[in-house]
């Protein structure tokens, strides 16, 4: 009988040595006669257990991990492929409460199936979605997706219904479908897992919004940074052109829809999406001001969508089970679910998707696992680069924009960093900073020149030269950037820079120099 | 270093001319161009401009704009390492001090025998394995200093 087992093709799988490891498997099982199937799946998101080795049983997926390339003779040794015990086994793949305790929705497929295999794709309620759209009204689209609540994940938490509905009402004979999977922030890593590890869900979810408001050409922009992401995308568009879910004609409907991958080049601010209109275009990456909003005058002059990875993958669920199903998942104004990256010293850092209303805590905590190092969280960076740094004092409180809104924080990308108590947050200041500094696009003075300035007072206030007088400064400076910046570049930057004064004061000085400065 | 080294001329302008009806066709130029040179040579900058009718500042411009693009050549293997704050977190600068005194550059250089170039890199999407590495086109995750040491040995031909 052959067996079927699971080695993981997703980067971070990889840059633990998976390759390695599904090698050595096949090699043994020849060597031993035995007679296996091998399945390179996405990752299931725990990446603590990668390379996590599963084997179909008929009582599901059995786990062993992490298997590094050298234990896997020992694996076979102990009939790992016929319900043998051996010391990394995880038992039921599933049963594991880190994927049990979640709320996975979008992310139902991701870890499971073959993510270039369409015929995967299909046996996995793949396409539903889109079967239903062809037979809706394009305003009937647009309708769903506005009650469905979504707002969008790449950032500012725009409603995704509204935005679509401006581009279905402009008149133009091209209009586009721009996806953008620049994922700059650290921290994140969904999107990637979303194009590598089940890249026809975002493929399905531009063809529904090219239906919606009827866009005939779609690109994704992706970070060159993720050369896996942009192979597993050709490769899934390339097959589903092939089987008329792509193209002219979608299965048989006689609606046209075309797309292609775009590799971005290593601009942080190219995530901001007129800079990305840009340098889709060829340009520099410089931001555009608003107005023209981009729904109306946007790629090449014409009515665009620009959408974040996360929010055109939701459609598809929203599409097959109904606004209704998903808006009842979540809290208050943030509906649905979000897959949050547990990144930085954690112990197991992963991707959890859980409905909003989630606390900090429980996913630092009761997900994590607490700190790697072992010694207490301090601070905690959410909604990447130019998000706050919260304190333990902020924990309890819950994932929903409103109330990370209501103590100075952003959800930004789902993205959060822990660090534990060795963390100097005075030169946590400095990186955003200089992080601005070197990505600014250069439009604005305040966010150009005030981030290198203000670099310069964080080195003043490090080496304790003039702190009150420095500190009053850098509030002055963060003031100008935040009325003065044409974008969340330089608006934001200061999100970082004050909650580590606010919160972490003692790292920029005694008690009592801060009190003068105030 | 130089900042000239020979390259096939015709593969790049075969490149130019495929690409020039795309629309938005310079950056997918680059880095076809990059792809098969491994960088930009200045002296091709007028070829590009000429074939999409753009001037040459606008290409220059573009060129300089963007990180991963460069102008010179680099060392046989390039090494990223990445600073962002998830690495941060789990030690990436203790890591980054470590290459730079292993391999005898700063970022942004190149070592002596030419073998490595090291350079910083925000961001691998691997933030919950760091330290992240990336060497030519592999990642690597969970990198301490014996695992770069052995992953710089493996390239050098030490195994
Ligand atoms: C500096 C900067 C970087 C950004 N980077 C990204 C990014 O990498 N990915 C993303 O989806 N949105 C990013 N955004 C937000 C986009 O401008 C935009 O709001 C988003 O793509 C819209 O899609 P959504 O409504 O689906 O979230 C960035 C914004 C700024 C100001
Ligand atoms: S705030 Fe910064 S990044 Fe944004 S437009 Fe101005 S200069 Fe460019
Ligand atoms: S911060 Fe280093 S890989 Fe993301």
């Amino acid at each position: 009988m052959t067996v079927t087992i699971f080695v993981p093709r997703d980067s971070t799988a990889l840059a633990l040595g998976a390759n390695e490891t599904a090698a050595a498997i096949e090699r043994e099982a020849k060597a031993r006669g035995i007679d296996i199937k091998l399945v390179r799946n996405g990752s299931r998101g725990m990446f603590w257990l990668e390379p996590l080795v599963e084997v179909a049983t008929d009582a599901g997926r059995i786990g062993f991990g992490p298997i590094e390339e050298h234990e896997v003779a020992g694996l076979f040794d102990a009939g790992f492929t016929t319900g043998g015990s051996h010391p990394k086994a995880l038992g039921l793949t599933e049963e594991i409460p880190y994927l049990k305790k979640q709320e996975r929705l979008q992310f139902v497929r991701v870890g499971i199936t073959d993510p270039v295999s369409l015929e995967d794709y299909l046996a996995h309620d793949g396409y539903v979605g889109l079967k239903k759209a062809i037979a809706m009204e394009p305003a009937a689209i647009v309708q769903e997706v506005t009650d469905s609540g979504l707002r969008g994940r790449g950032g500012a938490a725009f409603p995704t219904g509204i935005k679509w509905k401006t581009v279905l009402g402009a008149e133009a004979a091209q209009k586009y479908i721009a996806c953008n999977a620049d994922e700059g922030d650290s921290g994140t890593f969904s999107d990637r897992m979303v194009m590598e590890d089940d890249p026809f869900m975002l493929i399905e979810g531009m063809t529904i919004a090219g239906l919606a408001v009827k866009a005939t050409e779609g690109y994704i922009y992706v970070r060159s940074e993720y050369p896996h992401s942009i192979a597993n995308l050709n490769e899934a568009i390339v097959a589903a052109n092939a089987a008329g879910y792509l193209g002219e004609n979608i299965l048989g409907s006689g609606r046209t829809f075309n797309l292609q991958v775009r590799k971005a080049a290593g601009a942080y601010v190219c995530g901001e999406e007129t800079a990305m209109l840009e340098s889709i275009e060829g340009k520099r990456g410089m931001v555009r001001a608003k107005p023209p909003l981009p729904a109306l005058q946007g790629l090449f002059g014409q009515p665009t969508v620009i959408n974040n990875v996360i929010s055109l993958s939701a459609v598809p669920l929203i599409l097959s089970r109904g606004a209704e199903f998903y808006k009842n998942y979540g809290m208050g104004r943030s509906r649905g679910t979000l897959p949050m990256q547990l990144a930085g010293n954690l112990k197991y850092g992963g991707l959890v998707e859980k409905a909003f209303g989630v606390t900090l805590r429980e996913l630092l905590y009761d997900f994590g696992g607490g700190s790697e190092s072992g010694r207490p969280i301090r601070a905690v960076q959410v909604g990447g680069p130019l998000g706050a740094y919260m304190p333990e004092s902020l924990f309890d409180t819950p994932f929903d924009y409103e109330a990370f809104a209501a103590v100075a924080s952003t959800v930004g990308h789902g993205g959060l960093v822990a660090f534990d108590d060795t963390v100097d947050m005075a030169k946590q200041a400095r990186y955003a900073m200089h992080f601005c500094a070197e990505e600014s696009c250069g439009k604005c003075t305040p966010c150009r020149i005030g981030s290198t300035r203000g670099v310069e007072v964080m080195d003043k206030i490090i080496a304790n030269q003039n702190r009150p007088q420095q500190i009053h400064l850098l509030r002055d400076l963060c003031d100008v950037m935040v009325t003065g910046s044409l974008c969340a570049m330089g608006n934001m930057t200061p999100f970082p820079v004050l909650s580590a004064l606010n919160h972490f004061p003692e790292d920029f000085g005694d008690q009592k120099t801060l009190a003068n400065a105030a | 270093m130089n900042t000239q080294t020979p390259f096939d001329l015709a593969a790049v302008e075969a490149i130019i001319a495929q690409r020039k009806a795309t629309p938005g066709a310079l950056l997918p130029i680059l880095h076809d161009i990059q792809g098969v040179v491994g960088y930009i040579p200045p002296s091709i900058v007028p070829a590009i401009a000429e074939g999409l009718n753009i001037s040459r500042a606008e290409v220059h411009g573009v060129i300089t704009y963007y990180h991963f693009f460069r102008q010179h050549p680099v060392g046989e293997h390039v090494v990223q390492i990445c600073r962002a704050e998830a690495c941060q977190a789990r030690g990436c600068e203790s890591l980054a001090d470590h290459a730079k005194e292993l391999l005898g550059c700063d970022f942004h250089g190149t070592t002596d025998d030419n073998k490595f170039t090291l350079q910083t890199v925000y961001c691998l999407g691997q933030c919950a394995s760091g330290p992240a590495i990336q060497i030519d086109d592999d990642l690597y995750a969970r990198v301490s200093k014996e695992k770069f040491n052995s992953l710089i040995q493996a390239k050098r031909g030490v195994q």
